[in-house]
Protein backbone atom coordinates (compact mmCIF):
# COMPACT_ATOMS: atom_id res chain seq x y z
CA UNK A 1 0.00 0.00 0.00
CA UNK A 2 1.08 3.34 -1.16
CA UNK A 3 0.40 6.56 0.54
CA UNK A 4 -1.10 9.33 -1.86
CA UNK A 5 1.36 11.51 -3.11
CA UNK A 6 2.69 14.37 -0.62
CA UNK A 7 5.40 16.97 -0.75
CA UNK A 8 7.89 16.04 1.64
CA UNK A 9 9.87 18.68 4.24
CA UNK A 10 12.80 17.82 6.52
CA UNK A 11 13.69 20.95 8.40
CA UNK A 12 16.52 21.17 10.38
CA UNK A 13 15.96 23.30 13.15
CA UNK A 14 12.94 24.92 14.78
CA UNK A 15 12.85 28.44 13.37
CA UNK A 16 12.98 26.21 9.94
CA UNK A 17 10.61 24.01 11.43
CA UNK A 18 7.68 26.97 12.31
CA UNK A 19 8.25 29.09 8.79
CA UNK A 20 7.08 25.71 7.14
CA UNK A 21 4.33 25.46 9.24
CA UNK A 22 3.15 29.07 8.86
CA UNK A 23 4.30 28.65 4.91
CA UNK A 24 1.63 25.30 4.70
CA UNK A 25 -0.66 25.75 7.49
CA UNK A 26 -3.94 23.24 7.28
CA UNK A 27 -2.07 21.73 4.25
CA UNK A 28 1.09 20.55 6.36
CA UNK A 29 1.54 17.43 9.29
CA UNK A 30 3.81 16.82 11.29
CA UNK A 31 5.72 13.48 10.87
CA UNK A 32 7.35 12.18 14.78
CA UNK A 33 7.70 8.75 14.77
CA UNK A 34 5.37 7.28 12.17
CA UNK A 35 3.98 4.55 14.05
CA UNK A 36 -0.01 6.14 13.72
CA UNK A 37 0.73 8.73 10.96
CA UNK A 38 2.21 6.63 8.29
CA UNK A 39 -0.46 3.44 8.82
CA UNK A 40 -3.36 6.07 8.27
CA UNK A 41 -1.66 7.63 5.27
CA UNK A 42 -0.78 4.01 3.40
CA UNK A 43 -4.93 3.42 4.45
CA UNK A 44 -5.65 7.13 3.31
CA UNK A 45 -7.38 7.55 6.03
CA UNK A 46 -5.34 10.45 6.05
CA UNK A 47 -3.89 12.09 2.75
CA UNK A 48 -2.15 15.27 3.88
CA UNK A 49 -0.55 17.41 1.12
CA UNK A 50 2.68 18.06 3.02
CA UNK A 51 4.73 16.15 5.50
CA UNK A 52 6.81 17.69 7.65
CA UNK A 53 9.57 15.49 8.96
CA UNK A 54 10.86 16.40 12.93
CA UNK A 55 13.05 13.46 13.15
CA UNK A 56 16.09 15.59 11.70
CA UNK A 57 15.78 18.37 14.19
CA UNK A 58 18.54 18.28 16.70
CA UNK A 59 17.82 17.98 20.45
CA UNK A 60 14.40 16.85 20.74
CA UNK A 61 14.77 13.36 21.83
CA UNK A 62 15.31 14.03 25.50
CA UNK A 63 13.91 13.42 28.89
CA UNK A 64 15.03 15.04 31.90
CA UNK A 65 14.41 16.72 35.24
CA UNK A 66 14.45 20.67 36.23
CA UNK A 67 16.44 20.91 39.69
CA UNK A 68 12.51 21.36 41.10
CA UNK A 69 11.97 17.58 39.53
CA UNK A 70 10.10 18.98 36.91
CA UNK A 71 10.16 15.78 34.10
CA UNK A 72 10.55 17.22 30.36
CA UNK A 73 9.54 14.91 28.02
CA UNK A 74 10.78 15.86 24.18
CA UNK A 75 8.75 15.64 21.07
CA UNK A 76 10.99 12.76 19.77
CA UNK A 77 11.66 10.85 22.56
CA UNK A 78 10.83 7.50 21.24
CA UNK A 79 8.63 4.80 23.60
CA UNK A 80 11.79 2.46 24.35
CA UNK A 81 14.13 5.65 25.92
CA UNK A 82 11.18 5.85 28.29
CA UNK A 83 11.16 2.11 28.71
CA UNK A 84 14.73 1.79 28.99
CA UNK A 85 14.83 5.23 30.97
CA UNK A 86 16.88 4.72 34.86
CA UNK A 87 15.40 7.59 35.64
CA UNK A 88 11.82 6.42 35.30
CA UNK A 89 12.40 3.33 36.84
CA UNK A 90 14.37 5.17 40.26
CA UNK A 91 11.68 8.32 40.27
CA UNK A 92 8.76 7.98 37.80
CA UNK A 93 6.61 4.77 38.86
CA UNK A 94 3.36 5.25 36.43
CA UNK A 95 5.29 6.15 33.22
CA UNK A 96 7.67 3.11 33.78
CA UNK A 97 5.06 1.01 34.13
CA UNK A 98 3.40 2.34 31.26
CA UNK A 99 6.18 3.02 28.73
CA UNK A 100 7.24 -1.11 27.81
CA UNK A 101 3.21 -1.71 27.63
CA UNK A 102 2.53 0.31 24.48
CA UNK A 103 2.53 -1.49 21.19
CA UNK A 104 5.33 -3.81 20.61
CA UNK A 105 9.43 -3.32 20.32
CA UNK A 106 9.39 -2.09 16.51
CA UNK A 107 6.92 0.36 17.15
CA UNK A 108 8.37 1.34 20.49
CA UNK A 109 11.62 2.03 18.79
CA UNK A 110 9.90 4.79 16.31
CA UNK A 111 7.15 6.13 18.16
CA UNK A 112 7.07 9.13 20.48
CA UNK A 113 5.16 9.76 23.51
CA UNK A 114 4.63 13.44 22.57
CA UNK A 115 3.23 12.00 19.05
CA UNK A 116 1.00 9.77 20.96
CA UNK A 117 -0.97 12.45 23.13
CA UNK A 118 -0.68 14.09 20.00
CA UNK A 119 -2.54 11.68 17.73
CA UNK A 120 -5.62 11.96 20.42
CA UNK A 121 -6.56 8.29 20.01
CA UNK A 122 -8.60 7.02 22.68
CA UNK A 123 -7.20 3.78 23.10
CA UNK A 124 -3.26 5.69 23.22
CA UNK A 125 -2.01 5.04 26.68
CA UNK A 126 0.24 7.99 27.07
CA UNK A 127 -2.71 10.29 27.20
CA UNK A 128 -3.86 9.05 30.79
CA UNK A 129 -0.37 8.44 32.02
CA UNK A 130 0.12 12.75 31.59
CA UNK A 131 -3.30 13.41 32.82
CA UNK A 132 -3.33 10.80 36.03
CA UNK A 133 0.05 12.73 36.64
CA UNK A 134 -1.77 16.78 36.55
CA UNK A 135 0.83 16.88 33.21
CA UNK A 136 0.93 19.84 30.64
CA UNK A 137 1.75 20.12 27.14
CA UNK A 138 4.17 22.81 25.92
CA UNK A 139 3.24 24.33 22.41
CA UNK A 140 5.54 26.55 20.10
CA UNK A 141 4.19 28.36 17.41
CA UNK A 142 4.69 31.86 15.95
CA UNK A 143 3.25 33.78 19.02
CA UNK A 144 5.62 31.50 21.44
CA UNK A 145 4.61 29.36 23.37
CA UNK A 146 1.90 27.97 25.80
CA UNK A 147 0.63 25.76 27.99
CA UNK A 148 -1.81 23.16 27.48
CA UNK A 149 -3.64 21.34 30.62
CA UNK A 150 -3.59 17.51 29.71
CA UNK A 151 -7.39 17.69 30.77
CA UNK A 152 -7.80 20.45 27.23
CA UNK A 153 -5.08 18.94 25.23
CA UNK A 154 -7.31 16.44 23.50
CA UNK A 155 -10.27 17.77 22.28
CA UNK A 156 -11.97 14.23 20.76
CA UNK A 157 -10.98 10.96 18.58
CA UNK A 158 -8.06 12.20 17.02
CA UNK A 159 -8.53 15.65 17.28
CA UNK A 160 -5.95 18.11 19.76
CA UNK A 161 -5.64 21.79 20.93
CA UNK A 162 -3.00 22.56 18.73
CA UNK A 163 -3.27 25.16 15.78
CA UNK A 164 -1.87 24.13 12.78
CA UNK A 165 1.46 26.03 12.90
CA UNK A 166 1.79 24.40 16.37
CA UNK A 167 4.02 22.23 17.10
CA UNK A 168 3.97 20.09 20.77
CA UNK A 169 7.42 20.81 21.91
CA UNK A 170 7.49 18.74 25.06
CA UNK A 171 4.71 16.91 27.56
CA UNK A 172 5.85 17.97 30.92
CA UNK A 173 5.47 16.74 34.51
CA UNK A 174 5.11 18.86 37.64
CA UNK A 175 7.25 18.10 40.68
CA UNK A 176 5.56 15.78 43.61
CA UNK A 177 4.76 17.42 46.30
CA UNK A 178 5.12 13.98 48.05
CA UNK A 179 6.78 10.59 47.94
CA UNK A 180 5.58 9.22 44.78
CA UNK A 181 3.84 5.61 43.72
CA UNK A 182 1.62 3.98 41.41
CA UNK A 183 1.13 2.03 38.22
CA UNK A 184 -0.05 1.43 34.91
CA UNK A 185 -2.64 -1.57 34.65
CA UNK A 186 -3.67 -2.67 31.26
CA UNK A 187 -5.77 -5.37 29.94
CA UNK A 188 -4.99 -6.50 26.21
CA UNK A 189 -5.70 -9.61 23.87
CA UNK A 190 -1.97 -10.16 23.18
CA UNK A 191 0.67 -8.49 23.97
CA UNK A 192 1.46 -5.61 21.57
CA UNK A 193 -2.33 -4.85 21.34
CA UNK A 194 -4.21 -1.81 22.15
CA UNK A 195 -6.11 -1.58 25.90
CA UNK A 196 -9.55 -2.98 26.43
CA UNK A 197 -8.97 -1.35 29.08
CA UNK A 198 -6.01 0.51 31.00
CA UNK A 199 -6.19 2.59 34.06
CA UNK A 200 -3.05 4.97 35.40
CA UNK A 201 -2.58 5.51 38.63
CA UNK A 202 -0.56 7.90 40.51
CA UNK A 203 -0.24 9.12 44.61
CA UNK A 204 1.66 11.44 46.16
CA UNK A 205 2.03 10.86 49.78
CA UNK A 206 3.51 12.15 52.96
CA UNK A 207 3.47 11.80 56.49
CA UNK A 208 1.43 8.80 55.63
CA UNK A 209 -1.35 10.47 54.07
CA UNK A 210 -2.25 10.86 50.89
CA UNK A 211 -1.88 14.68 49.70
CA UNK A 212 -2.66 14.39 45.93
CA UNK A 213 -3.79 11.07 43.75
CA UNK A 214 -4.59 10.70 39.72
CA UNK A 215 -6.34 8.40 38.34
CA UNK A 216 -6.98 8.35 34.65
CA UNK A 217 -8.86 5.78 32.13
CA UNK A 218 -7.47 4.26 28.65
CA UNK A 219 -10.02 2.68 26.20
CA UNK A 220 -13.32 3.06 27.68
CA UNK A 221 -14.52 6.22 26.96
CA UNK A 222 -14.56 8.50 23.35
CA UNK A 223 -10.99 10.24 24.88
CA UNK A 224 -8.89 9.62 27.87
CA UNK A 225 -11.06 9.94 30.93
CA UNK A 226 -9.63 11.48 33.99
CA UNK A 227 -11.63 9.90 37.17
CA UNK A 228 -11.11 13.34 39.26
CA UNK A 229 -13.98 11.94 41.62
CA UNK A 230 -12.18 8.33 42.19
CA UNK A 231 -9.09 10.14 42.72
CA UNK A 232 -10.25 12.87 44.84
CA UNK A 233 -11.43 9.87 47.23
CA UNK A 234 -8.39 8.99 48.04
CA UNK A 235 -7.25 12.00 48.94
CA UNK A 236 -6.30 13.78 52.74
CA UNK A 237 -5.71 10.29 54.58
CA UNK A 238 -3.76 7.21 54.35
CA UNK A 239 -4.69 4.61 51.94
CA UNK A 240 -7.23 2.19 53.18
CA UNK A 241 -9.13 -0.62 51.87
CA UNK A 242 -12.61 1.46 52.29
CA UNK A 243 -10.88 4.16 49.96
CA UNK A 244 -9.49 2.29 47.86
CA UNK A 245 -12.77 0.46 47.28
CA UNK A 246 -14.51 3.92 47.47
CA UNK A 247 -12.04 4.99 44.14
CA UNK A 248 -12.64 1.48 42.33
CA UNK A 249 -16.14 1.97 42.65
CA UNK A 250 -16.24 5.95 41.19
CA UNK A 251 -13.55 4.72 38.60
CA UNK A 252 -16.08 2.01 37.49
CA UNK A 253 -19.05 4.58 37.08
CA UNK A 254 -16.94 7.15 35.25
CA UNK A 255 -15.67 4.48 32.43
CA UNK A 256 -18.34 5.34 29.28
CA UNK A 257 -16.85 2.18 27.66
CA UNK A 258 -18.78 0.25 24.71
CA UNK A 259 -19.67 -3.16 23.81
CA UNK A 260 -17.29 -4.50 21.19
CA UNK A 261 -14.81 -7.34 19.86
CA UNK A 262 -12.63 -6.52 22.97
CA UNK A 263 -15.66 -7.12 25.42
CA UNK A 264 -18.66 -5.69 27.29
CA UNK A 265 -19.28 -2.79 28.59
CA UNK A 266 -19.92 -3.82 31.91
CA UNK A 267 -16.60 -6.64 31.52
CA UNK A 268 -14.67 -3.37 30.68
CA UNK A 269 -16.20 -1.28 33.80
CA UNK A 270 -15.38 -4.75 35.96
CA UNK A 271 -11.78 -4.89 34.45
CA UNK A 272 -11.18 -0.73 35.66
CA UNK A 273 -12.46 -1.67 39.09
CA UNK A 274 -10.50 -4.65 39.85
CA UNK A 275 -7.28 -2.97 37.94
CA UNK A 276 -7.93 0.15 40.59
CA UNK A 277 -8.21 -2.38 43.88
CA UNK A 278 -5.00 -4.28 42.30
CA UNK A 279 -2.91 -1.34 41.51
CA UNK A 280 -3.84 0.94 44.83
CA UNK A 281 -3.10 -2.14 46.70
CA UNK A 282 0.34 -2.43 45.15
CA UNK A 283 0.68 1.28 45.40
CA UNK A 284 2.86 1.08 48.73
CA UNK A 285 4.94 -1.83 47.02
CA UNK A 286 6.05 0.78 43.68
CA UNK A 287 6.69 3.57 45.98
CA UNK A 288 10.03 5.22 44.09
CA UNK B 1 27.99 -0.64 -8.41
CA UNK B 2 24.62 -0.09 -10.06
CA UNK B 3 21.55 2.55 -9.07
CA UNK B 4 19.71 2.15 -12.28
CA UNK B 5 16.87 -0.44 -10.09
CA UNK B 6 16.33 2.13 -7.69
CA UNK B 7 15.63 4.69 -9.98
CA UNK B 8 13.27 2.27 -11.68
CA UNK B 9 10.99 2.10 -8.84
CA UNK B 10 10.38 6.00 -9.22
CA UNK B 11 6.84 6.68 -10.56
CA UNK B 12 7.59 10.09 -11.78
CA UNK B 13 10.48 12.50 -12.23
CA UNK B 14 9.03 15.61 -10.30
CA UNK B 15 9.07 15.20 -6.35
CA UNK B 16 12.28 13.06 -6.51
CA UNK B 17 14.42 12.86 -3.36
CA UNK B 18 18.25 11.71 -4.07
CA UNK B 19 19.15 10.02 -0.45
CA UNK B 20 22.08 7.95 1.01
CA UNK B 21 21.79 5.12 2.60
CA UNK B 22 24.03 2.85 4.08
CA UNK B 23 22.68 -0.62 3.67
CA UNK B 24 24.80 -3.74 5.34
CA UNK B 25 27.42 -1.97 5.50
CA UNK B 26 27.75 -0.22 1.79
CA UNK B 27 26.82 3.11 1.32
CA UNK B 28 23.73 3.18 -1.29
CA UNK B 29 22.27 6.55 -3.00
CA UNK B 30 19.20 6.23 -4.87
CA UNK B 31 16.64 8.52 -6.01
CA UNK B 32 13.48 7.72 -4.00
CA UNK B 33 9.78 9.66 -4.24
CA UNK B 34 8.34 10.73 -0.57
CA UNK B 35 6.07 8.52 -0.84
CA UNK B 36 7.88 5.09 -0.96
CA UNK B 37 8.62 2.64 2.11
CA UNK B 38 11.79 1.74 3.00
CA UNK B 39 11.06 -1.63 2.43
CA UNK B 40 9.44 -1.76 -1.01
CA UNK B 41 12.78 0.47 -1.45
CA UNK B 42 14.77 -3.04 -0.25
CA UNK B 43 12.91 -5.35 -2.34
CA UNK B 44 12.37 -3.32 -5.53
CA UNK B 45 14.85 -0.80 -5.13
CA UNK B 46 17.96 -2.56 -4.10
CA UNK B 47 16.67 -6.46 -4.80
CA UNK B 48 16.97 -7.50 -1.07
CA UNK B 49 13.89 -9.44 -1.36
CA UNK B 50 14.71 -11.10 2.25
CA UNK B 51 12.51 -8.47 4.05
CA UNK B 52 9.50 -9.24 3.70
CA UNK B 53 5.70 -7.88 3.27
CA UNK B 54 3.41 -9.82 5.53
CA UNK B 55 0.38 -7.52 6.67
CA UNK B 56 1.29 -4.33 5.36
CA UNK B 57 -0.42 -3.03 8.32
CA UNK B 58 2.66 -2.58 11.06
CA UNK B 59 1.40 -5.86 13.04
CA UNK B 60 3.30 -8.59 11.94
CA UNK B 61 6.86 -8.14 12.17
CA UNK B 62 7.87 -9.94 8.42
CA UNK B 63 9.67 -6.50 7.22
CA UNK B 64 11.81 -6.12 10.46
CA UNK B 65 14.89 -4.19 9.48
CA UNK B 66 17.76 -2.61 12.03
CA UNK B 67 17.64 1.19 11.72
CA UNK B 68 20.64 2.54 13.13
CA UNK B 69 20.90 -0.72 15.21
CA UNK B 70 17.37 -0.54 16.42
CA UNK B 71 14.26 -2.94 15.39
CA UNK B 72 11.78 -1.28 13.26
CA UNK B 73 8.86 -2.49 11.17
CA UNK B 74 9.94 -1.39 7.27
CA UNK B 75 6.28 -0.88 6.12
CA UNK B 76 5.87 2.14 8.16
CA UNK B 77 9.00 3.84 7.28
CA UNK B 78 9.28 6.03 4.35
CA UNK B 79 12.28 5.21 2.38
CA UNK B 80 13.31 9.41 2.73
CA UNK B 81 13.60 9.00 6.15
CA UNK B 82 16.41 6.87 6.26
CA UNK B 83 18.81 9.82 4.15
CA UNK B 84 22.07 9.60 6.19
CA UNK B 85 21.08 6.57 8.72
CA UNK B 86 22.15 3.20 8.12
CA UNK B 87 19.94 -0.12 7.76
CA UNK B 88 21.04 -3.77 7.97
CA UNK B 89 18.89 -6.18 6.46
CA UNK B 90 18.78 -10.12 6.58
CA UNK B 91 21.19 -10.39 3.75
CA UNK B 92 23.60 -7.84 5.89
CA UNK B 93 23.70 -10.53 8.83
CA UNK B 94 26.10 -13.50 7.62
CA UNK B 95 27.52 -14.97 3.90
CA UNK B 96 26.56 -18.54 2.42
CA UNK B 97 30.03 -19.64 3.88
CA UNK B 98 30.01 -17.94 7.52
CA UNK B 99 26.30 -17.95 9.27
CA UNK B 100 25.45 -15.39 11.74
CA UNK B 101 24.80 -17.45 14.89
CA UNK B 102 21.06 -16.23 14.82
CA UNK B 103 20.75 -17.87 11.37
CA UNK B 104 22.68 -20.78 13.17
CA UNK B 105 20.23 -20.57 15.47
CA UNK B 106 17.17 -21.00 13.30
CA UNK B 107 18.86 -23.89 11.50
CA UNK B 108 20.18 -26.15 14.53
CA UNK B 109 16.55 -25.79 16.47
CA UNK B 110 14.44 -26.03 13.66
CA UNK B 111 13.09 -22.42 13.87
CA UNK B 112 11.27 -22.00 11.09
CA UNK B 113 8.94 -24.31 8.88
CA UNK B 114 7.69 -21.94 5.67
CA UNK B 115 10.22 -19.15 6.31
CA UNK B 116 8.05 -16.21 5.79
CA UNK B 117 8.40 -14.45 9.18
CA UNK B 118 11.63 -15.45 9.68
CA UNK B 119 13.55 -12.60 8.42
CA UNK B 120 11.83 -10.51 10.64
CA UNK B 121 12.31 -12.68 13.40
CA UNK B 122 16.14 -12.92 13.07
CA UNK B 123 16.55 -9.09 12.68
CA UNK B 124 14.33 -8.52 16.11
CA UNK B 125 16.28 -11.15 18.01
CA UNK B 126 19.82 -9.82 16.54
CA UNK B 127 18.54 -6.52 17.53
CA UNK B 128 18.13 -8.27 21.18
CA UNK B 129 21.47 -9.95 21.23
CA UNK B 130 23.29 -6.87 20.23
CA UNK B 131 21.93 -5.42 23.61
CA UNK B 132 22.05 -8.36 26.05
CA UNK B 133 24.19 -10.99 25.19
CA UNK B 134 22.90 -13.45 28.15
CA UNK B 135 19.15 -12.88 27.55
CA UNK B 136 16.42 -15.49 29.46
CA UNK B 137 13.60 -17.27 27.56
CA UNK B 138 11.39 -14.39 29.17
CA UNK B 139 13.77 -11.77 27.56
CA UNK B 140 13.14 -13.46 23.96
CA UNK B 141 9.88 -13.54 24.28
CA UNK B 142 9.52 -10.34 24.64
CA UNK B 143 12.00 -9.06 21.95
CA UNK B 144 9.88 -10.95 19.51
CA UNK B 145 6.62 -9.78 20.72
CA UNK B 146 6.17 -7.60 17.84
CA UNK B 147 6.72 -10.61 15.03
CA UNK B 148 4.11 -12.99 14.45
CA UNK B 149 4.56 -16.47 13.12
CA UNK B 150 1.61 -18.69 11.68
CA UNK B 151 3.40 -21.93 11.25
CA UNK B 152 6.30 -22.95 14.30
CA UNK B 153 4.26 -22.01 17.50
CA UNK B 154 7.24 -19.92 18.44
CA UNK B 155 8.63 -22.71 20.87
CA UNK B 156 11.64 -23.21 18.04
CA UNK B 157 12.08 -19.75 17.48
CA UNK B 158 12.59 -18.86 21.13
CA UNK B 159 14.85 -22.11 21.60
CA UNK B 160 16.92 -21.02 18.16
CA UNK B 161 17.78 -17.17 19.71
CA UNK B 162 18.86 -19.19 23.38
CA UNK B 163 21.27 -21.12 20.86
CA UNK B 164 22.75 -18.06 19.25
CA UNK B 165 22.64 -16.19 22.61
CA UNK B 166 24.95 -19.34 23.85
CA UNK B 167 26.85 -19.74 20.74
CA UNK B 168 27.77 -15.97 20.40
CA UNK B 169 29.01 -15.92 24.07
CA UNK B 170 31.21 -18.57 23.59
CA UNK B 171 32.62 -18.11 20.75
CA UNK B 172 32.02 -15.14 19.18
CA UNK B 173 33.52 -11.58 19.62
CA UNK B 174 31.71 -10.98 22.57
CA UNK B 175 33.28 -13.73 24.13
CA UNK B 176 35.83 -11.97 26.37
CA UNK B 177 33.12 -9.98 28.26
CA UNK B 178 29.81 -9.82 28.74
CA UNK B 179 28.65 -6.86 26.54
CA UNK B 180 26.02 -4.99 26.96
CA UNK B 181 27.22 -2.56 24.01
CA UNK B 182 24.71 -0.80 21.91
CA UNK B 183 27.02 -1.13 19.08
CA UNK B 184 25.35 -2.77 16.12
CA UNK B 185 26.85 -5.11 14.23
CA UNK B 186 26.09 -5.84 10.91
C1 LIG C 1 0.80 -2.14 15.81
C2 LIG C 1 0.65 -0.93 16.65
C3 LIG C 1 0.30 -1.05 17.97
C4 LIG C 1 0.16 0.07 18.78
N1 LIG C 1 -0.18 -0.11 20.08
C5 LIG C 1 -0.29 0.96 20.89
C6 LIG C 1 -0.62 0.82 22.26
O1 LIG C 1 -0.79 -0.30 22.76
N2 LIG C 1 -0.75 1.94 23.02
C7 LIG C 1 -0.55 3.19 22.51
O2 LIG C 1 -0.66 4.16 23.25
N3 LIG C 1 -0.20 3.37 21.23
C8 LIG C 1 -0.08 2.28 20.40
N4 LIG C 1 0.27 2.48 19.10
C9 LIG C 1 0.49 3.85 18.60
C10 LIG C 1 1.92 4.28 18.85
O3 LIG C 1 2.12 4.50 20.23
C11 LIG C 1 2.33 5.58 18.11
O4 LIG C 1 3.71 5.70 18.25
C12 LIG C 1 1.73 6.84 18.62
O5 LIG C 1 0.32 6.79 18.68
C13 LIG C 1 2.04 8.03 17.72
O6 LIG C 1 3.32 8.52 17.96
P1 LIG C 1 4.29 8.82 16.75
O7 LIG C 1 5.46 9.51 17.31
O8 LIG C 1 4.53 7.55 16.03
O9 LIG C 1 3.43 9.87 15.93
P2 LIG C 1 3.11 10.03 14.38
O10 LIG C 1 2.50 8.80 13.84
O11 LIG C 1 4.28 10.58 13.68
O12 LIG C 1 2.00 11.18 14.48
C14 LIG C 1 0.71 10.95 15.01
C15 LIG C 1 -0.11 12.23 14.92
O13 LIG C 1 0.37 13.21 15.84
C16 LIG C 1 0.85 14.36 15.15
N5 LIG C 1 2.11 14.75 15.82
C17 LIG C 1 3.13 13.92 16.17
N6 LIG C 1 4.07 14.59 16.84
C18 LIG C 1 3.64 15.87 16.91
C19 LIG C 1 4.18 17.05 17.53
N7 LIG C 1 5.35 17.02 18.19
N8 LIG C 1 3.48 18.20 17.42
C20 LIG C 1 2.28 18.24 16.77
N9 LIG C 1 1.73 17.14 16.19
C21 LIG C 1 2.39 15.98 16.27
C22 LIG C 1 1.04 13.93 13.71
O14 LIG C 1 0.87 15.02 12.83
C23 LIG C 1 -0.05 12.89 13.55
O15 LIG C 1 -1.28 13.51 13.33
C24 LIG C 1 0.40 1.37 18.25
C25 LIG C 1 0.78 1.51 16.93
C26 LIG C 1 0.90 0.38 16.12
C27 LIG C 1 1.29 0.55 14.70
S1 LIG D 1 4.63 -6.06 6.80
FE1 LIG D 1 5.42 -4.58 8.14
S2 LIG D 1 4.60 -5.20 10.03
FE2 LIG D 1 3.68 -6.62 8.67
S1 LIG E 1 7.72 -20.15 9.78
FE1 LIG E 1 5.91 -19.79 8.64
S2 LIG E 1 5.26 -17.87 9.44
FE2 LIG E 1 6.85 -18.40 10.75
Amino acid sequence: MYPSKFGYEAPRSLDELSSLLNRYGDDAKILAGGQSLVPMMKLRFAAPEVLVDINGIPGLDYHREDPDGTLRVGALCRHVTLERSALLAAKHPLMAAAAPLIADPMVRSRGTMVGSICHSDPQGDWASVLLALGGHMVALGPRGRRTIAAGHFSLGPFQNALQPDEIALEAVIPAPTGQRSGTYLKLERRVGDFATAGVAMALETSDGRVVRAGIALTGVGPSNIAATEAAQALVGKPLSEESIEQAAQLAAAAAQPRGDHRGSAAFKRHVVATFIRRGLARGEAVAA
Amino acid sequence: MSYGRSVEVVETAENVRRITITVNGERRVVEVEPRLLLAHLMREGLGLTGTHFGCDTTNCGACTVLFDGEPIKSCTMLAVQADGHEVTSVEGLGTHSELDPVQEGFQAEHGLQCGFCTPGMMMASKALLNRNASPTEEDVRWALSGNLCRCTGYQNIVKAVLWAADKQRLSGPAAAGDTSSEEHVS
